[in-house]
């Protein structure tokens, strides 16, 4: 991203050209060819745990650190929402509802507490 | 393609709108925050809006935002972004039989367009794909219905949230929206023991390994959750063929 605020640089934009190539390139993974070939077995199991923990690589880190650092109190909006949106996940089975209960933890804590 | 005129006169198009009009405004609230959320992290405008139109593809851009701020070389935001889209892969293996008669580009658009829940309610409209060439333009204008909705719905409300994010400032933490869309992803995949202790493990991975430069600790989580559960799995395996002999 540019370091001046609002600017738009090229390498962002690069980014952002691949990672419209990934959508492509996953999306149609195994029709891009016309000549029939499909992963082995053991790829095919192995693969099913990759999108699970990359969310979980990417997600967890958002929530329980600061700035390269473990949170140190428990006085931390993040905290509250996330427990708040993994129980009302699997109460109501929908991605929305996590979303809304977890901002109506997280907005009062943060700030109204400023946590 | 929802933009011809042959698939969308085609009574299948309508029925494919039909089924996909219910989870609308659940795409609309998710892609209204993934634009604020955009908006939020620093992104500009004109990239935020590219993101929209030209990835499509709310939890691998939802995952590519901090790996932005943090400055994370492209190959780990691309590795990324294409772990996190590994389902898709599998389901390109079961559209293919559904798409591969039409030439490159059209199954390419036809592939790019269909997402999670496109893909989940044609293949349950359309449980084997048609051999004749009437079938065929029936499904393909069943997909279209399908895709157009999810299209609509996730385009514009996450166009609005770029426009609107530029009024909200970052210090109320809209974007911790993006995280908590991503969470809800998350727990709908960790839906046997295995997937679960695959988020858990690449979880605690991610955040031990926080000093690796360079964001490697995503990567590092992915392959480390993945061989654990690979492992077990496979001794899981081994063990039941063991009792069975």
């Amino acid at each position: 991203m540019s370091d001046v605020p609002g600017g738009t640089d090229l390498w962002t934009m690069a980014v952002i050209l691949g990672l419209a190539g990934v959508t492509v390139l996953s999306r149609c993974f195994f029709f891009i060819l016309e000549r029939p070939w499909s992963l082995p077995d053991w790829a095919r199991r192995a693969l099913q745990y990759a999108p699970v923990a990359a969310l979980a690589g990417v997600v967890l880190p958002e929530v329980v650190m600061t700035q390269g650092q473990l949170v140190a109190t428990w006085q931390d909006a993040r905290l509250f929402a996330t427990a708040a949106g993994v129980a009302i996940f699997f109460w109501r089975r929908s991605v929305l509802m996590t979303l809304v209960a977890g901002m109506a933890v997280y907005l009062p804590l943060h700030l109204g507490l400023g946590w | 393609m929802f933009w011809r005129a042959s698939v969308r006169r085609h009574p299948e198009f309508r029925d494919g709108v039909r089924a996909s009009a219910p989870i609308a405004p659940g795409i609309a609230a998710w892609g209204l925050m993934t634009g604020v959320a955009m908006v939020n992290a620093g992104m500009s405008t004109v990239e935020a809006a590219a993101m929209t139109l030209l990835v499509y593809a709310g939890s691998s851009q939802l995952a590519a935002i901090p790996l932005l701020v943090a400055g994370a070389p492209m190959w780990v935001i691309w590795a990324t972004g294409f772990c996190v889209n590994l389902r898709f892969v599998v389901f390109s293996l079961h559209l293919r039989d559904y798409l591969i008669h039409m030439p490159r580009w059209r199954r390419l658009v036809n592939g790019f367009l269909t997402a999670d829940m496109s893909y989940a309610l044609f293949t349950a409209r359309h449980p084997l794909p048609a051999d004749d060439a009437e079938g065929r333009v029936a499904q393909e204008a069943y997909l279209a219905g399908n895709y157009a909705i999810t299209w609509v719905a996730w385009i514009m409300p996450s166009l609005l949230g770029v426009a609107l994010g530029n009024l909200v400032p970052s210090q109320w933490g809209l974007g911790f929206a993006g995280v908590l869309c991503l969470l809800g992803v998350m727990c709908s995949l960790a839906n046997t023991p295995l997937r679960i202790l695959a988020a858990v493990v690449a979880g605690a991975a991610a955040v031990a390994a926080y000093a690796l430069p360079f964001k490697l600790n995503v990567v590092a989580a992915i392959a480390i959750a993945v061989l654990a559960a690979f492992w077990l799995e496979s001794r899981g395996g081994a063990r039941t063929r063991e009792r069975a002999a």
